[in-house]
């Protein structure tokens, strides 16, 4: 699962679709995000961890040009969020935690307004709708009220909707919270085919240690503004807990960090 | 409901024009009558004075913080569409719901009153009712407006819809009586009404119409009732009532309705500061709600 191909001496520089430089976010005097450097590679999976408040979601915020940083630099597929955020936003996709939809409309007239939204004309987006609706598993249930959806349903429909505008980029917020075992397998799943199959970059953040390992190329610990750790989990793992141990779980090495700051 | 009010209106209104038409030897600019006659209760123009704010006020108080709540605001905003469209969005939406249902409204009333009372408005009569209907649209904006700011400014659907109504019911009830109040401090006229300084009783009608002007309601029902009654040729009652002998006898010489053009005039202020505030309440509502962080939660 941990392919890394693509990681190493052979990335070239151009297929840096995340690019950050002593980025910095403040609220008065309280510092959410500290002089974050992040460098992320093109059809990579990375895992953004970190405890509640530790300044993960004002990240992803300034990556999408929705509120500005105070200092630093960033680009996002090329572009700078805060002065370029249309040509951001329509090659960035971001699924929110618990994200909503119009309750009284079914899933294709969210999906058509979604697409309407991203200028995508409604004779194409059908046919796409349909398609999208086929992969997350939602055709039969395409006519029924979104009000009336469970939780792993509108989970689906959330990806759908990040999908309709075919980004290169996609945000992540929890995607598997609340999601039953086999929901959470189709979740993991589908994440890992965008990447593979489209290779599509995926910014995850989740607190689901077990899942972050099974998928994430990379991963980032952020912990009071902090960016404490950065790189492949074996990588990490083997710097911070010593060699000698056979298998390294993600939370061992979490854990770790978290006690240290 | 207010087509429903407004044909009862109507229908009231027509048959007590007909009444007074009866005996008018002359009748002039009779059409407008069905808007402004007050019938047997209140009239069509009184009645969107007052009730109007409610369309506003119901078209759009929940129109930021239920996406805030039902977490779409968030989706919305990571859209390729800038910030401000959404927030224009909102208000553009409901200023064509009211414009339809206004323009609908006095389609209807017009209709029946042809019906009814058998005259075919003149061309006058229709441009000062265009000028009537862009300034109901423009006052129902401010109170959309204004909903619509306290929708950005408040979290819960239920707060936005009760601070609007609170600001609605200041409006339309107590700047008149504080206006009243403060009138009566200032320049207390004695109730019996004899020996009084007319000076004191100007100054006392002075202050009690600059206050009340504070109100939009009063800036539209008085800007709306001198537009569509051109036989009314001031925005002051009370000016007739102090003038002396000669003048009272020089206005009751021109006692014909006034030209389109100078009615505009005089209530061309009126019209300016309906404009300002509806503009200015969209203003602050945009800046407000581009300044506002998008947050997930």
């Amino acid at each position: 699962m941990h392919s890394l191909s693509g990681w190493g001496e052979d990335s070239v520089e151009d297929q840096i679709i995340i690019e950050t430089e002593t980025l910095t976010k403040r609220y008065g005097t309280q510092i959410a995000v500290n002089n974050l450097t992040l460098r992320i590679q093109e059809g990579e999976v990375f895992g953004f961890l970190g405890p509640n408040g530790a300044g993960k979601t004002t990240t992803l915020l300034m990556f999408l040009g929705l509120t500005e940083p105070t200092s630093g630099k960033v680009r996002i597929v090329g572009f700078d969020p805060a002065r370029e955020p249309l040509r951001v936003k329509e090659k960035v996709g971001y699924l929110p935690e618990n994200v909503g939809f119009y309750d009284d409309m079914d899933a294709r007239q969210n999906l058509r307004f979604i697409a309407r939204l991203n200028r995508i004309p409604d004779k194409v987006s059908a046919e796409k709708i349909d398609e999208l609706l086929q992969q997350v598993g939602l055709f039969e249930e395409a006519t029924k009220k979104v009000g009336t959806y469970s939780k792993g349903m509108r989970q689906r429909l959330g990806i759908a909707e990040v999908l309709i505008k075919e980004p290169k980029l996609i945000f992540l917020d929890e995607p598997t919270i609340g999601l039953d075992p086999d929901g959470t397998n189709r979740m993991l799943d589908l994440i890992h085919s965008l990447s593979r199959e489209k290779n599509i970059t995926i910014f995850l953040s989740s607190h689901l240690l077990d899942q972050v390992q099974r998928i994430c190329d990379r991963v980032g610990i952020m912990i009071k503004g902090n960016l404490v750790a950065i790189g492949p989990i074996q990588e990490l793992a083997q710097k911070k807990l010593g060699i000698g141990k056979e298998h390294y779980t993600l939370e061992e090495l979490y854990m770790k960090y978290f006690k240290e700051a | 409901m207010i087509v429903m009010v407004g044909v009862v209106v109507a229908s009231m209104a027509g048959m007590s024009i007909q009444e007074e038409a009866k005996g008018a030897a002359k009748p002039t600019l009779l059409f407008l009558g069905l808007f402004v006659s007050t019938g047997k209760l209140f009239s069509f123009v009184q009645f969107i004075g007052f009730f109007g704010p409610l369309i506003g006020i119901f078209l759009g108080f929940d129109s930021i913080n239920r996406e805030r709540a039902s977490r779409t605001l968030s989706k919305l905003a990571s859209q390729p569409i800038y910030r401000d469209s959404i927030i224009n969005a909102k208000f553009l939406a409901g200023v064509t719901v009211v414009s339809i249902v206004l323009v609908a409204i006095i389609l209807i009333i017009s209709g029946l009153g042809i019906r009814l009372i058998g005259v075919v408005p003149g061309s006058e009569e229709v441009w000062r009712l265009v000028i009537y209907v862009i300034t109901s649209i423009l006052y129902v904006s401010f109170w959309l407006g204004i909903s619509i700011l306290f929708s950005v400014v408040f979290r819960s659907t239920a707060t936005s819809a009760l601070a609007s109504l609170a600001v609605w019911i200041f409006f339309s009830i107590f700047v008149s009586l504080g206006a009243g109040a403060l009138s009566n401090a200032i320049a207390p006229i004695s109730q019996s009404g004899a020996g009084v300084d007319p000076n004191v009783v100007i100054q006392h009608e002075q202050i009690q119409h600059t206050v009340s002007l504070f109100s939009p309601v009063t800036l539209y029902s008085e800007a709306t009732s001198l537009v569509l009654n051109p036989m009314s040729q001031t925005t002051r009652p009370i000016a007739y009532a102090l003038m002396g002998p000669l003048e009272k006898f020089s206005a009751a010489r021109f006692q014909n309705p006034l030209p389109l053009l100078q009615s505009l005039i005089i209530v061309a202020p009126f019209l300016i500061s309906i404009v300002a505030i509806t503009f200015l309440c969209f203003g602050v509502c945009y800046l407000v709600f581009m300044r506002q962080e998008i947050r997930t939660v």
